[in-house]
Parts: C-alpha cells; structure tokens; sequence
C-alpha cells in the first residue's frame, strides 16, 4: 500500500527538527565507577586527534591521576563561581561555552543539580541549549538516574535517587552503554579506584551488594537495546518503510493528587516505552478538588508536570463521577491500554478510589488495565480533615432556621395541632443544605432533632422520650435531614461545576469571538490580557518583541516593572518558545511566569502571569484552560501576522508593477535615441575634419550607454526583480565570450585567460554571469595602466570553483574592500575615469542573485585582485561518461 | 534585380537612420511602421530580408516571424539586451540572428552581409566544409584538422556538423540539443555543455580560449563564419 510507504509527518518533523541541532551522546552505565567518564575523555582526545574542535565543559577527575592524564591534553573552558549562602560554589560556565562555540563540549553527569541561581535548576537543561545553539555534547550518567526508571531501581536498591532526567534527553540521543561485569566493579571498589563522596559510603556499601550490580546491569542493557530499537524505528518511519507508532497502541492513565500518583505515571511511561505508544495524562477535576489540602494541590500539579516532562498529553476534565469521566476519556482517545493506581492503604470502607477501580473494572471491554498498587502515606491528616467544609454563616443560618420554625410552630401548635410539626422540621434542614451545603445541612438537622424532641415531644422542655414511636420520629427526622441534605449538596455542587464549565466554555467562546473582531495588535494585545485576567484571576500582561528584547504592550491600571530576571524570563520565552519563569524549568527565580504564543510564523508574543505572592500563577485545575486561552492567542496574532503581511504584500505587488512599467518604459525610451545617436555616429566617417568630434560622440554615447544599462541593471537588483535562470553553465563559455565581447570596446588590452578544463559545470546564469564579468573586467581595465595585462583565472578553490580578475593597477584602498561593492564607492583615481560607480555593485548583485560570493583583496605587490566564489552545491556533476 | 531590405519597427528615428545605412551600403530599404504594414508589403513583393524590431504596437513582433519564414525571407530581430528569452523565442520560431539595441550600424550591416551569404548557400547545399582550420566532410564523416585527421565519436561529429551547417549562425541549446540527441532531450543543457568542451579539446588550438566554437551567453553557439569570407570587420 502506498499509504503506509508515505514517511509519517511527525518521524519527518523530528527529523528536521533534529537539523542544525547538535548531536547528543550518552555513556550510560550501571552504576558510579564502571568508567564512562574515561570512555567519554577517550573518545574526546581521539576525536581532537582527528581535527575537530573539542573542548571540557565540565568534567570531574576526583584527583584521580589516569582521569586527569586524559583531561590535560583537551582545552577546558574554566568554571563559573557561583556564591550561595556564603559558599562559593563552581558550575560549567554555559554562557562561555555558547560563546566559544565548539563542535564538540565534553559535559560530565547529565544528571547533576546546578546550584541555585544558575540559568537553569538541571544540567540537562543547559545541555539541552547547548544543542540548540548546533554544539555537539558527550555526557555521562548512570541506569538510575533515568526518570521512568527511579522507582525500579528504588524497589530493589532501596536508595532513592533525587537526581532524575526526563526519558525525552534519551531519546535523541546516541547512547553508548559503558558496561562492566559486577565481579569487576567489586574489586575495583575494594582497591578504592571509584570515587565515592565520604559520607555517601555507608549507603553505597549496600547499593554495590552484587544482587544490585547483577540488576542494575541488565536495567542497563535493556533500557540502552530499548533506545536503539526505538531510533531504528523512527529511521524506518521517517524514511517511510513502517507506519509510525507499534500497533495503534494508546495509553491513557489517571492522575490522582496522592503521593502514589508518580508511579502511576512512571507505570505508564514504562508501557508506553515498550509499546512505543504515546500516553495520555487525564486528571478528573470532581466536586471533592474544591476540598483539598494545600498539600494535595502540590503533589497534583507535581504528578502532572512529571507526567508532562515524561512526554504525555496532559488533559484536566471537570465532572461529578471520576470513573465517568475517565470512560469517556477512554474512548475518546481510543485508548488501547488504561493504566490507574490503588492505594494498598488499609481499605478504608470510604475510600472512594477502590470503588473506581472496581467500576471500571466491571464497565470496559476492549481495553487492557493495569492497576498499580501503591502505598498511600496518610499521615499528618487532623481529625478536622474529615469534618465535611462549610462555613459557619450555613451553620449559623441552619441553627437559626430551625429556631425560627420553633418559635412560629410553639405559637401555632395549639391551632394545627402537633401532628405536623416533624414533617415541618424538613424545610429548613433541607433549605440549609441546598444553598449552604451539606455541613449547614447537618447542623440544621441535629438542631431540629433536638428543638422537635425539647419542644414538641413528651415530656416538653425535656430531652427524655417516652413514647418508643416518637424516639423513631426523631432518629427518622434526623437521617432525612442528613440525606436529603446531602443530596441537595451534591446537586448544589454539581451545578456549581457544571455552571464552572459552561463559564469556562462561554468565556472562550466569547474571547475567540472578540478576538475575531479586533484589527489592531495594540487591540488585541489588550484584549487577550483583559480577558485572560479574568478568566484565569491572576495578574496578566502581554509582551512583544522590540529591539533586542522584549516590551510590555498591555497590562493592567498600571504597568509592572519587571525585574533583570523577569526581564531575561520574558526574553527567554520569546526567543527559545518555552515557557519560563515562575513554575517552569527556566530562570525559575523569577516573580513572573512566562508563556510563549508559539506559531507557525514563530513566537509572536509573550503573555506573563502572576499569581498572589510567589505561587504558580497557574494552579494545575486552571492548566487546560490556561492552554486553550493561550492557543487562542497564539492564533490571533498568527492571523494579525498574516494579514498584516498579505496587505503588507498588496501594496509592494502594486509598488511592483507600478515600477516594472516605469522601468519597461525607461528602457524603451531612452534606448530609441540612444540606438539612433549610436548607429548615426557609426555611420559618420571619422576620417575628416570632424574626425575627432565624430569620436567623442561615438564614445559618450557608448558611455551612456553602459550607464543606462548599469542603472536598469541596478534597479532590477533592488527591486528583487534579478531573477537568475540556473542551467549547467561552462565557466570556458561564460569567460571567452566576456573576454570577446569586451575586444571591442577595449581594443589593445591585453586579456589574459586562464582556465582549468577540468573545471566542473556549474548551475549558474550565464547572462548574469557573464555581465558580472564583464564589469569586472570593465573595471580593471580602467584601474590599471593600458600596457598591464588583465589576467582572468578559472580554478577549482578549496569549497568550489573560483574565478579571480586581477590587475596592476593602484589596488583598491586598504579597508575599503567590503566598502568597493557598495553603489557609487569608486577607486582612488575615479576622477580620471569617469565610471558610473556601479558596476561593482551590479556583480555583486548578480553573483548574488545566483547564490555566488564576491570579495575584492589587494594583491601583493600592486593591483586589485576580484574574485567570484561558486559554491560546491552548485556543481552539476556530469562526466562524459554519463553522455549518451 | 537588387531586392530591397525591409526594416519593421515603430520608431521612426530608427527606421531612417537604418534607411540611410542600408542605402548608403548599396541596398533598397522599404519601411513599415507596424505588423500590418509589414504583412502588407510582403503579400507585394517578398524582400531578400527583414529587420524586424519585436515590440510593435498592433501584434507581437514574434508572430511575424512564421509569415517571412513561409517566403525563406531571412530574419534578423532587433531586441533589447535584457530580452535572452525573446532572442532565443525568436531564433526558435525560425528567425536567422539577432542584434542587441543600441547597436553600431557598421555591426548590423556586417550581420546582414553574412546573413544573406548562408540564404545564398542554402540553395545549394555544401557537404564539405571549411571552418578555420578544420575541414568537415559531411558526406564521408570525416573532420581534418590542418591536414591531420581529427577522431570524432558519433555525438561529437553530429554537433560539428549541425554547427557547421549553418555556419556564422546563432543555434539555440534546444535545436542543437534536439537535433543531436533527440527532442527526448531537450533540457539536458549539460550534454551540450560536455559536448562542446570534448569537441573544442579537439578542434580549437586553445580550448580554454575557443575560437572556433562561440558561446552566446544564454542563447546558444555558433560556429564562426569560414576564414577567407570573414572579412567584415
């Protein structure tokens, strides 16, 4: 099938992503001491052995003198100090290394934490840059630092790794797996040559035991064969011989806000590594988010970013019935493969989850689950925590309700009798629960018990009940108070969410509406911070580019002033498309978050957030809103962008043709006379009196002439309008017929020709070119004195064919020899020469226009030297042989 | 007996200063200042050539050209400098040269002598050749070169022998490219390219500075007229 041949456009989009990119590659071992550092130094001197320009970014040699022996010979780029509490810290000096710009940087442990107050909190992140900005990097890490990885290498080792690196490093990585039998690293730990930090060693002793080696190990094999697998794909899918991801398989897991959630999510990863299938990461916003501890909402937005940084789809549904909500979500992605967790807890009997397991459980077919068990840590929970919430105004308006019902039911009671009265008690129980919830409820039902049971039932104004049915009266009154206001509860929250939702979607339905309406970038600017503050509640304003930063256009009563940081946040967004700032990987110090509003026409603008005193301006409930806002945005400026640009482009198409008749008819009518004065001079003889006045107007006019040429030529230049037809050219033909032709203007030079006849073809136009030189030629004739020769050569230079034009004349002035090919910059001795000032601009013009280079240089011991530079790519590469 | 040299153009500067050259050099001029007008002399009497200028006000000078080929009329179009795509259009289309505005009267006429030679020869025409140096025999396929014969492959003598066939005369890349390797390849302006560097090895006393072979940057070649009548200038 040809549809399955097709390369798929994301393997594509990697892959071209990928261009211009340096190269990452990782040692990756088992565990510390099996020697990557030294494999990556060796790898790094063969490779400055063989030319290429390698440098240390960093690299620890722990005073080990075979580790150092490999550094000495490689040039280090020296760290950057950086001072934290006192303590003068060192780290790589990022900025250096960008600025130096080598092919290669030597970065050991990928996995390493900078100090605060660096760019980035993680060296990966500053890898990451430097491969942005086209450096290759070597680094080093070990089996236990992949993120996906951690609770594995947990479970058996028992010692947690705080320093872990997002799977997404790996995977466009070389990975080379630097392995070492455990009997080995043993004894090579017993004679002391791996380095451990001192108060490290005891925890280590225990995590070399040869069961961990023996495990480690084979994560480490595994996970490197699982990487190559997963690149051999790609390759196949970019290059079109497979169809993209294994099988269809999709994976959805749920995120819950419990410190089990993160390896729900590493579950997940995990799967969807071995089945090459992308996840989904759903979070079901129940009514029961609006109680969660501060602790809750941290480790929840903790599970989502984890679950982001591990490559999934993040996606935050508001509804009542979590089970509910992920069902549909299932067949909304089509999830193949469903991944939720359990908590291994004591089975509380109110523990809601085990009851959505079991739901989902008995409700899907079609889709593998797998349920990951995890201990929930419920400690540090107050007895306060399971008191439901309410405010004490229900509380107060449920007590007083009932009072009021009291007071008015003693005074009827002699005229309805007492009959009634307990059914009466419902009203405000159930009034109190639907508008203030089901704690108000409650209070209201246990004070109707009471005031029903002191008032009403005999004996009066006691609490003792006599009648066995009237005790049943009172616990009946109470356990409907209790449900009906429970239910009316949940309906009252139900239609909160519900109302939360339809503002939500009305809010963005009417900002894409607006936004559709708005002309002006100012407008929209200011329009997208009005509506994002308040949809969203935190302090908002817009940024756009200016200069080489960035500038606020809309903000709020007043504008903020940003900090340096904020300011280098905000910049950072703009030019990387990355979020920054509070809350991200970036610049973290700063008081601002910042959001790109990435395009297809690139970062347009930047919006900033910031919440109430130095917390995520955006919770992790608002996160999916915040998205679609921001991608609203985002595509109002696209739109402004393209409109702007498309009037921009009307009126430089009518600019256009306005100037292309001008010119059609400039060259039309100034050439009729000339042509007639020309060929009239011609026919006059020159043998006469007039001889020498008949010469004079032969010349000039064949001066104007050229000048006329010369501006038509420029013009076109200018306008763009040079628009080159490339063909297989032989530079031979190009350079003879310049030289023919120029005989007859410049009789009695010399010329002289050099031209290598092995000489490849080259894509070039040959009327272009061919004007190039002649000008070039034109313009050494008139610098130099008439009895030197003029010497034109055709050679093969180091990155493609090259002409030269030299003379002997003065040279062209020292520094001027970028200068020379602007429009009327002339030689020393113009004066004399009467040129227009143009030609040399017209050969660069045109050499340009063909995708060539031209530079002028003095020669060594007088006279100018051009030259024009073809490069390699345009070579047609054609033999006889290949001639039929 | 002296046919006359019509001269097409909308100018009327032009038309008489080229009036003055041709009859100062011996030739009638007859003028037409507009497609139409040129029809109309030519339904009258047939010229022994035409200039012919392309930017006429009623038509396309181009859609003249087919009318004088229809009469063996040769054609020399006057154009602008900047027009390789009108000059190569007008060669295809049949006409025999060009000359690049503003141009020197004592060029046009030399054009103009050697022009009306080939319509001369084409009546009869020649299967042995001289160019310079080197002789072809078309009939034997053979090429000499100062009395030493010169080895060809097939492709190599094809090209010299369409070039010298009409010797003096600008050949488009396509009609060289056709006649020699076939319509199929019309666009394979590298086979040409290598062709004629292998050709010119051959042939010229400096293949670097080719004398036999000329190029017209973005037109074509031409192979240069025969020595002894080369005279004009």
């Amino acid at each position: 099938m040809t549809e399955d041949a097709r390369p798929s456009p994301d393997a594509l989009l990697r892959e071209a992503q990928r261009e211009g990119r340096g190269t990452l590659k990782i040692f990756l071992g088992a565990a510390p001491g099996v020697g990557k550092t030294y494999e990556m130094l060796l790898e790094g001197a063969e490779k400055l052995e063989a030319g290429a320009d390698v440098v240390i970014g960093i690299v620890e040699s722990h005073g080990r003198s075979d580790t150092e022996a490999l550094i000495s010979p490689l040039p280090v780029i020296p760290r950057k100090p950086i001072d934290y509490k006192g303590q003068v810290l060192t780290e790589m000096d990022l900025d250096a290394v960008l600025e130096r710009h080598p092919e290669i940087v030597l970065v050991d442990e990928l996995a390493h934490t900078n100090a605060p107050g660096s760019r980035h909190p993680k060296r990966w992140q500053d890898i990451e840059e430097l491969l942005v900005a086209g450096i290759d990097v070597m680094t080093t890490v070990n089996i236990q630092h992949v993120e996906s990885l951690n609770d594995v290498v947990g479970s058996f080792t028992h010692v947690r790794v705080r320093e872990t690196v997002p799977d997404k490093v790996f995977e466009n990585a070389e990975i080379e797996l630097i392995d070492l039998p455990p009997e080995d690293l043993i004894e090579r730990l017993a004679a002391g040559k791996v380095y451990v930090p001192d108060q490290a060693r005891h925890a280590l002793d225990h995590f070399f035991s040869k069961g961990n080696l023996l495990a480690l190990r084979e994560l480490a094999l595994r996970h490197a064969a699982q990487y190559v697998d997963a690149r051999i794909q790609e390759h196949q899918s970019a290059s079109g011989k497979d169809g993209g991801f294994g099988g269809g398989q999709r994976i959805l897991v749920a995120v819950s806000e419990t410190a089990g959630g993160e390896q729900v999510v590493r579950a997940a990863k995990r799967l969807a590594d071995a089945l090459k299938a992308p996840i989904t990461a759903l979070y079901v916003e129940t009514p029961a988010a609006g109680r969660m501890s501060p602790s809750e909402k941290k480790q929840l937005a903790q599970n989502l970013s984890l679950a982001s940084s591990l490559g999934a789809t993040l996606q935050s549904v508001p509804a009542t019935s979590a089970q509910e909500a992920i069902l549909a979500q299932c067949k909304e992605v089509r999830a193949t493969q469903l991944v939720l967790g359990k908590s291994r807890g004591r089975g509380r009997w109110f523990d809601r989850r085990d009851r959505i397991v079991r739901d989902i459980l008995d409700r899907t077919t079609g889709v593998v689950i797998h349920v990951i068990p995890f201990a929930d840590h419920v400690s540090g929970r107050r007895w306060r925590d399971f008191l439901p919430r309410g405010s004490w105004t229900g509380d107060a308006v449920g007590i007083g309700s009932v009072a009021a019902l009291t007071l008015a039911a003693y005074l009827a009671q002699s005229w309805i009798g007492r009959g009634p009265i307990d059914m009466l008690y419902l009203v405000p129980v159930i009034a109190t629960a639907s508008f203030y919830g089901f704690r108000a409820g409650l209070v209201a039902a246990v004070a109707a018990g009471v005031a029903y049971n002191f008032f009403f039932l005999p004996p009066v104004y006691t609490f003792i009940i006599y009648s066995p049915a009237n005790v049943i009266t009172a616990i009946l009154l109470v356990i409907v108070a209790i449900i009906t206001g429970q239910l009316a509860a949940r309906a009252r929250s139900a239609a909160a969410l519900a109302m939360r939702s339809a503002r939500e979607n009305a809010g963005l339905a009417r900002f894409a509406t607006r936004l559709g309406a708005v002309g002006s970038t100012e407008e929209t600017a200011q329009l997208i911070r009005d509506e994002l503050r308040s949809l969203l509640a935190v302090q908002t304003i817009v940024l756009h580019p200016s200069g080489d930063g960035v500038e606020i256009i809309a903000f709020g009563q007043t504008k903020p002033k940003l900090s340096p940081v904020d300011r280098a946040a905000a910049e950072w967004a703009m030019e990387h498309g990355e979020d920054a700032g509070l809350g991200t990987d970036t610049l973290t110090a700063s008081d601002w978050q910042f959001r790109p509003l990435k395009t297809s026409l690139g970062t347009l603008a930047v919006l900033g957030f910031r919440g109430p005193s130095g917390r995520d301006p955006i919770p992790a409930e608002r996160a999916a809103l915040a998205e679609s806002l921001i991608d609203q945005a985002a595509l109002a400026h696209e739109r402004l962008k393209l409109e702007t640009e498309m009037r921009a482009m009307e009126v430089v198409r009518q600019r256009d043709s306005l100037r292309a008749a001008l010119l059609a008819s400039l060259s039309h009518d100034l050439r009729t006379p000339l042509t007639a004065v020309t060929a009239a001079a011609a026919a006059l003889s020159t043998t006469g009196d007039d001889g020498e006045l008949v010469e004079t107007v032969r010349s000039e006019a064949r001066k104007l002439n050229r000048f006329l040429s010369d501006l038509l030529d420029l013009t076109r230049i200018e306008e763009g309008a040079v628009t080159p037809d490339l063909v297989p050219t032989d530079l031979t033909d190009v350079i003879a017929s310049a030289v023919g032709d120029l005989a007859k203007t410049l009789a009695g030079r010399k010329v002289q020709s050099s031209i290598d006849q092995n000489l490849p073809l080259v894509r070039a136009d040959a009327v272009l070119l061919n004007h190039a030189l002649l000008n070039l030629l034109d313009n050494a004739a008139k610098y130099s004195s008439p009895d030197e020769p003029i010497e034109i050569i055709a050679r093969m230079g180091r990155r493609g064919p090259v002409i030269d034009v030299l003379d002997g004349g003065p040279g062209i002035p020292q520094g001027s020899e970028l200068r020379i090919f602007d429009r009327f910059a002339r030689g020393e001795t113009s004066d004399r020469t009467g040129g227009s000032g143009l030609g040399l601009a017209i050969v660069k013009g045109f050499a340009e226009a063909m995708g060539f280079t031209v530079e002028a240089a003095r020669r060594q011991g007088g006279g100018s030297r051009f030259t024009i530079r073809i490069p390699s790519a345009a070579i047609v590469p054609v033999s006889l042989e290949d001639i039929p | 007996m002296n046919r006359s040299i019509l001269i097409v153009d909308d100018e009327m500067p032009i038309r008489r200063l080229l009036r003055v050259a041709l009859e100062r050099a011996g030739y009638a001029a007859v003028e037409a200042d507009c497609a139409r007008a040129a029809l109309g002399v030519l339904k009258s009497e047939v010229p022994q050539l035409v200039l012919l200028d392309l930017g006429l006000p009623d038509r396309d000078g181009l859609e003249l050209i087919g009318a004088f080929r229809e009469k063996d009329v040769p054609i020399i179009v006057l154009t602008a400098r900047e027009a390789s795509s009108e000059k190569v259009a007008a060669l295809d289309l049949g006409a025999d040269d060009y000359v690049t505005k503003p141009f020197d009267s004592e060029e046009l006429l030399a054009r103009i002598r050697s022009c009306l030679r080939r319509a001369d020869q084409s009546h009869g025409r020649q299967r042995r050749l001289k160019v310079g140096p080197v002789q072809v025999d078309l009939d034997a396929h053979t090429v000499h070169r100062r009395d030493s014969e010169v080895k060809l492959t097939p492709k190599e003598f094809m090209l010299l022998a369409v070039l010298a066939s009409h010797p003096g005369k600008v050949l488009t890349h396509t009609h060289l490219l056709r006649e020699v390797w076939g319509p199929a390849h019309i666009d394979q302006v590298e086979y040409l390219r290598v062709g004629v560097r292998s050709l010119r090895k051959k042939i010229e006393d400096d293949p670097s500075a080719p004398k036999l072979i000329q190029n017209e940057p973005g037109i074509g070649y031409r192979l240069i007229e025969p020595v002894d009548d080369a005279q004009a200038q």
